[in-house]
């Protein structure tokens, strides 16, 4: 199949207004016609169903959590970018766009992501016409502060909680709708299966966590914004219940997933402590605002950090990047956290963390100034780790954060069944191989608010699906497909948890596919997955029923699918020979051990084809860079 | 270290439930109470037995999800902490922890520990928010909001609704969540257009839903995770009178007959 991204021609600034033009329009009142189904209420989803809610679309909203204001969004600390320039520091829309592709590497499409840069100023109009409480300036305007990989000044905020608050924004939107009859809400309802009728994503299959029924949902088009997929690491920043399922189930139904082994490894979080733990916390890439990050220049010292003079310190960001210093990027701030311990200079108990470091700050602003500026931060760090940040440096180490990969989308962002619409972090789309900071929340937006709705309205007018309903046989097959691999989970009675079996495959991908991967892990990890796929099928023990709330099993489903995605992600962590973002292999880096990108070979989408018991299939959408011609990312 | 959980235990709804003793060796003091139950979990499953169910999703105090009673007090004994803050580190080596879920006629249990908080959902599509359809926004910087007072906001909008104040008050009356949102919305300008129906939907949405009335007991400040101030319910209250004096939610149009004559003066 050729991949066809559906970018419309012309210049970037004016494609998105072409395509608007090229849409297809749905009278009003036939809207209420169709139903249209949107699977998470995360930024992307929330504010997806309540524009379509708004436009006049009968709207059913399906997401596993109990009230759609707690997706995984309502995690996000740090901001949300918008190319406003306020600060008359030389932003603009164009400066936006240039940045973010030369932050993705190179590796996202050209058009996808202007679009981004442009509507990004519409996100911040339409939040605070909300009522999100920005961060404000004395003078009564938004406030805004900068972010790793850019030297302008462009992110809004609310305080440390900013996803919190867009996502109650939205959440807010579309409990509106509710009200008003548009939108119907199934809460504790976990997606299953896709359903796809002649071609065209016609539904879903679901479990009701309550009770344990399976229930099917019909819809005339299927709104996926369902999230990343880092959980399949085990370790990570992301909420215990974001999972893969989702785009997983609509992979092997016939979506092409692209870029899968393109992970954010994010360079500022509280590093592991013992074994028992079941996340990793955050810390707002904002403190590298204020706090300079070093490590001993001697490996090995172990002295406590304030006995150690400056002159046996490095400050290794600011050495090697003079121009960003602790701003770098996230890819290679984190990649150099890695270098200094792996060189045995690492802090901390386990020689896994480096200090972030807050003294000079203090002596020059203040402590009350820093306070303000991050405190509620300061007091996360030191519930967690029982120490007091104001009077000793934080360790950080680097942790997994988002994906960039996801199912593939053109620019509609319809995946390559018809009718099926991907959004937010679910898809691949606008990020390359590397996501800046505050740029997912201003993709889940815009894609929500501005994109699918619109895109959306125009493939049912033309596509005018027919009337079904769930007693169709594709309805029926997805139906037992569910039932029968629950049953399987269920009767295996082994005598092992599913957690313990994510655990190991966590560990497995960390190790050969995390901050930087080469052949020989990589071709490891392809034989260990498969091999510990078949033990857990063997091993397993699920207690209690299906017909009930039954957590064991919903984590069983989950890591049985992130088996077969782990696969997926070291497959394409080992074809792409090139480094390039958050894809470091160690065979392809300079002199210097900076990333060395191939665009010559590499310059692609990777979408891969599921085939059930065959290996999947490769298909290369290439890009074209015209506006932002690739040169050598340095942010020396 | 050593610690006993005592914990509540009902398979379903109509089910009688009871505490079950729990026995833990392999607590850590930078161990999460909800990392505790984990372990208590695994452990229970090798045994192919039913684990606790408990909700958790962010697991660092954002997300609203977790939430239950630990020795009588909503989210345990830290203040300004939800349950998945708590680390055992602030228990004693030793010591016995009562868990519970959090109890109210407004909050039907499903399993163990595991609550219904819909009803904080119908609370907000009452009136929760501000009328404005997507795309029909002015330019941001057009409205200047007080420092002040996009702090005052701020602090409101913290609310997380986890429900902890619910299951403190005596009443179980949802006053400090109900309030948190009309003082964040009421603080911006944005928000003034609908503040006094905004205040008399919820109330009385509230009222519906089974949540009692506040009388002013201050349980729920203190069990609050986000420390929001009881002045939210203050500012609940004025605006509920405000709005109920000005006839706000009263003027209907009278209904008239075909054919009905003028009145004559
Ligand atoms: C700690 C942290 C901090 C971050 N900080 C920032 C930041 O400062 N700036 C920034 O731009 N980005 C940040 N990010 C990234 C950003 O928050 C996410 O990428 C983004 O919020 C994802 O939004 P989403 O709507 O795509 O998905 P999510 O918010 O993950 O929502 C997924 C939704 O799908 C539902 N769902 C999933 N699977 C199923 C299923 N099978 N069936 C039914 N429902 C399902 C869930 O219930 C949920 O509603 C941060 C991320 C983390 C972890
Ligand atoms: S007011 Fe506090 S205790 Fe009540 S729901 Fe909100 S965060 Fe929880
Ligand atoms: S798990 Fe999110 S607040 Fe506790």
């Amino acid at each position: 199949m050729h991949l066809d991204g559906k970018i419309p021609g012309g210049p970037l600034p004016q494609k998105w207004e072409r395509r608007k033009l090229d849409y297809a329009l749905v009278s009003p009142a036939n809207r209420r016609k169709y139903r249209v189904l949107v699977v998470g209420t995360g930024l992307a989803g929330a504010s997806a169903a309540a524009t379509l809610g708004e436009l006049g679309y009968r709207v059913e909203c399906v997401f596993f959590h109990d009230s759609p204001r707690r997706a995984h969004s309502i995690a996000a600390q740090g901001g949300i970018n918008a190319a406003k320039n306020y600060q008359n520091d030389g932003d603009s829309v164009q400066r936006l766009f240039q940045d973010t592709i030369k932050g993705g590497d190179y590796r996202a499409r050209e058009g996808n992501v202007y679009r981004l840069a442009e509507v990004s100023l519409r996100i911040i109009d339409q939040c605070v016409a909300q009522g999100v409480p920005f961060a404000r300036e004395y003078g009564g305007k938004l406030a805004n502060r900068s972010f790793g990989g850019a030297q302008v000044s462009r992110t809004f905020y609310a305080r440390g909680q900013t996803g919190q608050q867009l996502l109650l924004g939205a959440y807010q939107a579309l409990l509106r709708q509710v009200q008003a009859g548009t939108v119907r809400l199934s809460p504790r309802t976990e997606m299953l299966d896709l359903v796809v009728a002649h071609g065209k994503a016609r539904g879903i299959v679901a479990r009701d966590l309550v009770t344990g029924e399976i229930r099917t949902f019909v819809a005339d088009a299927v709104v996926l914004a369902t999230g990343g997929y880092g959980n399949a690491y085990f370790l990570s920043t992301y909420a215990r219940n974001s999972n893969a399922t989702a785009i997983w189930r609509a992979h092997r139904r016939g979506a092409y997933l692209a870029n899968p082994c393109f992970t954010q490894i994010h360079p500022t979080c509280i590093p592991v402590s013992g074994e028992h733990q079941s996340k990793l916390t955050l810390m707002s890439e904002s403190l590298r605002n204020d706090g300079r990050i070093w490590v001993p220049l001697r490996a090995g010292d172990k002295r406590s950090p304030e006995q150690i003079p400056e002159d046996e310190r490095d400050y290794y960001l600011e050495r090697r990047y003079p121009s960003y210093g602790n701003l770098t990027p996230r890819d290679v701030a984190s990649r150099a956290a890695k270098a200094v311990c792996d060189e045995g200079r690492g802090v901390g108990p386990s020689g896994l963390g480096v200090y972030l470091d807050f003294a000079d700050a203090i002596r020059r602003l203040g402590a009350d100034v820093i306070a303000e500026r991050y405190g509620n931060l300061f007091d996360m760090y030191a519930e967690i780790t029982g120490e007091d940040p104001y009077r000793a440096p934080m360790r950080i180490y680097p942790a997994i954060h988002y994906t960039m990969g996801g199912l593939w989308v053109d620019y509609d962002l319809m995946s390559t069944i018809d009718g099926l619409f991907v959004i937010g972090e679910a898809n691949f789309s606008d990020h390359g191989a590397n996501r800046l900071g505050a740029s997912a929340l201003m993709q889940g937006l815009a894609d929500g608010y501005f994109i699918v709705p619109l895109a959306v309205g125009s493939y049912l007018a033309r596509a005018k699906p027919p009337a079904i309903d769930d007693a169709h046989p594709a309805f029926e097959d997805a139906r037992n497909d569910t039932a029968a691999r629950i049953e399987r989970l269920l009767s295996v009675r082994g005598k092992r948890t599913a957690a313990s079996f994510h655990r190991e495959l966590g560990k497995l991908l960390w190790d050969t596919c995390g901050m930087s991967r080469n052949r020989e892990g990589l071709e490891r990890a392809l034989t260990h997955i498969p091999e510990l796929r078949d033990r857990f099928y063997r091993e397993l023990l699920v207690p209690g029923r299906g017909e009930t709330l039954n957590r064991e099993l919903e984590t069983a489903g989950r890591v049985a699918d992130y088996f077969e995605l782990g696969e997926l992600i070291c497959r394409d962590a080992l074809h792409r020979e090139e480094s390039c973002g958050g894809h470091f292999r160690e065979e392809y880096q300079t002199p210097d051990g900076e990333a060395l990108r191939d665009d010559e070979h590499f310059a692609y989408v990777a979408a891969w084809q599921w085939r059930e018991g065959e290996p999947p299939i490769l298909h290369k959408e290439p890009l074209v860079f015209e506006a932002a011609p690739p040169m050598q990312r340095s942010y020396k | 270290m050593r610690i006993a959980l005592e914990v509540w235990r009902q398979r379903s709804p109509e089910a009688p439930g009871q505490f079950v003793r729990y026995e833990t060796t392999e607590a850590s003091p930078d161990m999460s109470l909800l990392e505790l139950l984990d372990v208590v979990n695994e452990g229970l499953v090798q045994k192919g037995e039913e684990p606790i169910a408990f909700d958790s999703d962010c697991r660092e105090g954002i997300c609203g999800t977790c939430g239950f009673m630990v020795n009588g007090l909503a989210h345990g004994p830290l203040q300004g902490a939800a349950a998945c803050q708590v680390y055992l580190r602030n228990f004693r080596d030793g010591e016995t922890l009562w868990i519970e879920p959090f109890r109210a006629k407004a909050f039907p249990l499903l399993k163990d520990l595991v609550i219904n908080r819909s009803a904080l959902d119908r609370i907000i599509a009452a009136g929760g928010y501000v009328t404005v359809n997507t795309g029909n926004a002015p330019e941001a910087n057009t409205s200047t909001i007080h420092k002040d007072d996009a702090e005052q906001a701020m602090d409101a909008a913290a609310c997380i609704a986890c429900g902890a104040c619910i299951a403190a008050c005596p009443n179980a009356s949802a006053a400090l969540f109900t309030g948190a949102k009309i003082t964040h919305l009421g603080k911006l300008p944005q928000g003034q257009p609908e503040q006094g129906r905004r205040a008399l939907r919820m109330v009385r949405a509230a009222a519906a839903e089974g949540f009692g009335h506040c009388t002013f007991a201050g349980e729920c400040e203190t069990a609050c995770p986000k420390s929001i101030p009881l002045q939210v319910i203050t500012q609940m209250n004025h605006d509920y009178l405000a709005a109920r004096l000005s006839g706000e939610g009263h003027v209907q149009p009278r209904h008239i007959e075909p054919g009905t004559p003028k009145r004559r003066r």
